[in-house]
């Protein structure tokens, strides 16, 4: 058993609902208890879809456990296959029916309906959410496309110059972050070098479009947590490379251009050198009242303006699914120029990716579905802006540290009516905006910083978002109050931290150490502590005073 | 711990045969892990710690996470393969976890370990494991164990169930004086204003269950008189009759007249006079009946169609006809219980259709051909019937929003309402 206070993602069979409900024309019927269809309302509520998603449940109740939970499977096939008359049928089973063990998939292909049945079978005690989709997809596909598989040593035929290149755009899907907007911002991209679109997957496809994809010449794999299996069976099936730059970010985006101008062999200089002419600005009244798109993001100039200087190494921690923490980490440190002081993800099977990103940064990197953990390793890192999920608003708000989503799991505020892509150069500008917009404006940072005792504007204010002041921000009573609280899993053997040599002294701070450390302002002040405590017990001095403080400070820096 | 079936019919029917469509099929509505939503906010002081699967996680916190938790109140301890393959034994693990929850989170004063669908199926003695658990953390924290499984349960069952695993643990009532027990979540605004009614009429001592607190049981024994505030309390009413209180069955207290008819149910049992009763409730009754009035207008001859979700649709279905002048196309209703269910049955129009239980599907080409004015439903179904123009109302809403007693009869009103009023407003 595993204590889950959140989970980063859902079990398996959501993944195949986020495939089904992508698609038209593909009905799944799920194996699962009375209860289960809580799981439409992810699709009507948080993504606001106008009909139900495309689920037949069996619902069984205890009554029926005694009885032949096995014909319900039947039933339920039979009359969605009646009432919906899909063009392919998925079944499988929710985490109780795999304890019952009713082989609904192996039924329901004897079952001689005249539609492909794809039968699926998802560990839901070992699997999670995104497995559940990838895994999904895969099959799909497969099982659609298998008969046409080139044979062993045949390889593509050569485009016709003539001809402009065709992509697939493989990975969007129902629930995914901001998917909706960033297949425009893909289609915008291509446009612009002269690539079609040949076929979408899974969002708006119906099975007839997955039989085109092998009529593409390469296949975009936009959401490698959903769609990299699938391009890399199609990469073995039909000779289709596959273009692996994910474009969020103003630097992936002009990579992503480059990778596709390698693969299909086209000349796309033109674009790039488009993607650059924003950079130090060129804001002329022509440009601002151009009604053209601009074919490059705000973000590089946004970034350089002045008033971004106080961005300079604000110190981040990052944390998703792997795509998203990875490009977040790059848009971070080289388009916003924070510090990026701890990066993880919650996807186990991109670890390799994400630790090899850390290290880049001296970092080691978070590999855990453990809310918890997460939680402590951002309590450690003291960071001053938390890019995580919807679970990082909790973790941030128990810290007192400001938060922007950049990644699943996500909830109804992160389905916005407005165009609001993370891809592209629209993406830059979106996430430029949503990434600042939570920290302290660079006026009222200072001012707090200078003259601490204002009746209204005390500290861990933040007066453009009405936040009042973080109650651990306070500082009265005895002991130092820090802004970044402790989670409390921890506070029992914070002292001596791990990695300190356990013959450590205990720290004390001395009423005029104390006094200093909460002139610090707020946001930084917990790792004011942590280095100054670090730099006392490396000297093995036990009481910490106003000279220690800023002896630390000056070894240190800020 | 053998699975009972969840619809028996239990013994004490009080009227004759009642005409009830029966219909089995895919249910759309909600396990009773989803009173957790709702129970972690009446009662602070409680942690509910499901066991179960990712799948029981991701169900809380699809449904509770939009609200940000700097202390979260519910957790789920999941099942993983060893568990399942019985490597790891579940007791120890059991243990293991809530050590680790109870350490982060020591102010916890009451633990409710929460069953689910996979922890009936292996048959995991959630039970056995809170009574030694209890050995070990009483009276620190007390641990108390109940199914919110979808195999037993819908909706708000969660709470009659959770309610019925603190009836044993309740103290025993040191007299045999009567004393009245309200039973059921009510919002704190409304708890306050009937305590003001009873005090007024003299009916006491009063308590509410469940407390605002888990650690400030009421107590209950001969004596003890049940009035009940929500129609879904089957299993606790049965509880706190086993340990001598007796129940006053009664319509709900909803609307005008669900309310005054509640109330003289436990003014009845204390003697008092007409008189006194009406001085009492005038001021309020009056109030209620000018507020209802701009929303009768509304709602007078329109046609309304409830899905069921939570055993609320009876007594909603009689306010909405008798109070509202609305016509019942059909009132389903997950479960009926009959116990707790003839006082407003017998006020509902004769013929009303009356269905229990669901097969969805039928139940929505039903809901299509009568093209109903209000259409009651869950969330799963309400986006997708309003874009194909139906105005809905969702039901879960019901259970959240403060609507018992007099002063909130017009916002119950106000709710079947709204939806058609804001279509009226629309004009894109």
């Amino acid at each position: 058993m595993e204590l889950t206070l959140w989970t980063y993602e859902g079990p398996p069979h959501v993944g195949t609902m986020r495939i089904a409900t992508a698609m038209e024309g593909v009905h799944y019927v799920l194996h699962a208890p009375q209860g289960d269809t809580y799981a439409d309302l992810l699709f009507t509520m948080i993504e606001r879809r106008d009909r139900r998603p495309p689920v037949t449940y069996t619902t069984f109740q205890a009554r029926d456990l005694g009885g032949d939970t096995a014909e319900m499977v039947k039933t339920s096939v039979r009359d969605a296959y009646n009432r919906f008359k899909p063009q392919v049928m998925l079944v499988g089973e929710s985490c109780t029916a795999e304890l019952i063990q009713d082989q609904p998939g192996s039924l329901a292909k004897s079952m001689g309906l005249p539609i492909p049945v794809v039968s699926l079978e998802l560990p839901a005690y070992s699997k999670k959410e995104n497995w559940g989709a990838s895994e999904t997809l895969y099959h799909l596909v497969r099982s659609l496309l298998l008969s046409a598989v080139l044979p062993p040593g045949a390889s593509r035929p050569e485009r016709d110059p003539a001809i402009r290149p065709k992509a697939n755009i493989i990975g969007p899907t129902a629930l995914g972050f901001r998917c909706r907007d960033d297949i425009q911002e893909v289609l915008k991209l291509l446009a612009e070098i002269g690539v079609d679109a040949n076929v979408i997957a899974p969002l708006g496809a119906t099975p007839d479009d997955l039989m085109r994809i092998p009529d593409a010449d390469f296949n975009i794999c936009l959401y490698p947590e959903i769609a990299l299996t699938t391009c890399k069976w199609l990469e073995r099936s039909f000779k289709q490379p596959t273009v692996k730059t994910v474009p969020i970010g103003v630097g992936a985006t002009r990579d992503f251009i480059a990778e596709i101008g390698e693969v299909a062999n086209i000349d796309v200089s033109a674009a790039l050198r488009r993607s650059q002419a924003d950079t130090l600005g060129n804001w002329s009244a022509d440009r601002l009242s151009s009604m053209a798109n601009p074919g490059a993001s705000r973000l590089p100039w946004y970034s350089r303006s002045v008033d971004s200087t106080y961005l300079t190494g604000k110190r981040v921690f990052i944390f998703g699914d792997a795509t998203h923490a990875i490009a977040a980490a790059r848009i971070a440190t080289e388009e916003l120029g924070f510090t990026l002081v701890g990066i993880g993800t919650y996807s186990r099977e991109f670890a390799r990716q994400v630790r090899e990103v850390a290290k880049q940064y001296g970092l080691e990197a978070v590999i855990s579905d453990d809310y918890l953990a997460v939680e402590e390793a951002v309590a450690e890192a003291s960071p001053e802006l938390v890019l995580g999920t919807q679970m990082e608003r909790h973790i941030a708000k128990r810290l007192g540290i400001p938060c922007a989503v950049i990644s699943t799991p996500i909830h109804v505020q992160d389905v916005p009516a407005r165009y609001s892509p993370q891809i592209g150069w629209e993406g830059a500008n979106v996430i430029f905006d949503d990434w600042v917009h939570p920290l302290m404006m660079g006026l009222e940072e200072h001012l707090i910083g200078m003259f601490r005792e204002d009746f209204e504007f005390a500290e861990g204010h933040m007066s453009h978002l009405h936040t009042a002041p973080h109650p651990t921000a306070g500082t009265s009573g005895g002991g130092v109050a820090v802004a970044v609280a402790e989670p409390m899993a921890i506070t029992a053997d914070l002292q001596p931290t791990e990695g300190e040599p356990s013959d450590a002294v205990s720290l004390s701070w001395s009423a005029d150490g104390e006094a200093e450390l909460k002139k610090i302002p707020f946001f930084v002040r917990g790792k004011v502590k942590r280095n100054t405590e670090k730099f006392a017990s490396d000297r093995g001095i036990t009481s910490i005073t106003v000279d220690t403080l800023y002896e630390a400070k000056a070894a240190i820096g800020k | 711990m053998a699975l009972q079936p969840c619809t028996e019919t239990p013994p004490e029917t009080i009227t004759a045969d009642l005409p009830v469509l029966k219909e089995r099929g895919q249910r759309e509505v909600f396990c009773g892990l989803t009173g957790i939503v709702w129970l972690h906010r009446k009662m602070q002081d409680a942690f509910f710690l499901v066991v179960g699967s990712r799948t029981c996680a991701h169900l809380i916190q699809s449904a509770a996470g939009v609200m940000i938790f700097a202390e979260p109140r519910f957790g789920t301890a999941i099942l993983g393969e060893r568990d399942l393959a019985g490597l790891a034994d579940a007791n120890d693990e059991l243990e293991r976890v809530v050590e680790q929850l109870l350490s982060r989170r020591p102010d916890i004063g009451t633990l409710f370990l929460v069953g689910s669908c996979p922890s009936e199926v292996i048959k995991l003695d959630l039970a056995k494991a809170a009574e030694r658990l209890n050995h070990r953390y009483f009276p620190k924290v007390r641990i108390l164990n109940y199914s919110g499984s979808g195999i037993e349960t819908t909706f708000t069952q969660g709470e009659d169930a959770c309610l019925g695993s603190m009836v044993p643990v309740l103290p025993s009532k040191s007299n045999d004086e009567p004393a009245l027990l309200v039973v059921g979540s009510l919002a704190d605004v409304v708890e306050d204003q009937f305590k003001r009614l009873f005090d007024q009429m003299g009916i006491g001592p009063v308590a509410f269950f469940p407390p605002r607190r888990a650690a400030d049981l009421p107590s209950v024994g001969k004596g003890t008189k049940l009035l009940v505030a929500q129609p879904f309390l089957s299993e606790t009413v049965r509880l706190l009759m086993k340990r001598g209180a007796e129940l006053l069955p009664s319509p709900y207290p909803f609307g005008v007249e669900g309310t005054t008819a509640w109330l003289r149910t436990a003014a009845d049992v204390w003697n008092i006079d007409q008189e006194r009763f009406e001085g009492a409730i005038a001021p309020a009754v009056s109030r209620a009946k000018t507020g209802l009035e701009r929303y009768q207008k509304v709602l007078n001859g329109r046609k309304a169609f409830l899905f069921p979700d939570s055993q609320l649709e009876i007594p909603l279905a009689r306010f909405l006809s008798r109070e509202c002048g609305m016509e019942l196309i059909e009132v389903g209703t997950p479960y009926i219980d009959r116990l707790l269910m003839d006082a407003e049955i017998s006020l509902l129009p004769a013929g009303t259709a009356l269905s229990e239980g669901q097969d969805v599907e039928k139940q929505l080409d039903r809901c299509r051909e009568a093209r109903p004015d209000i259409t009651v439903c869950g969330l799963g179904l309400a986006n997708p019937l309003e874009a194909e123009g139906l105005s809905t109302k969702w039901s879960i809403e019901l259970v959240f929003s403060p609507l018992h007693g007099y002063d909130q009869a017009a916002d119950l009103a106000e709710l079947f309402v709204r939806s058609s009023e804001r279509r009226r407003r629309l004009t894109v």
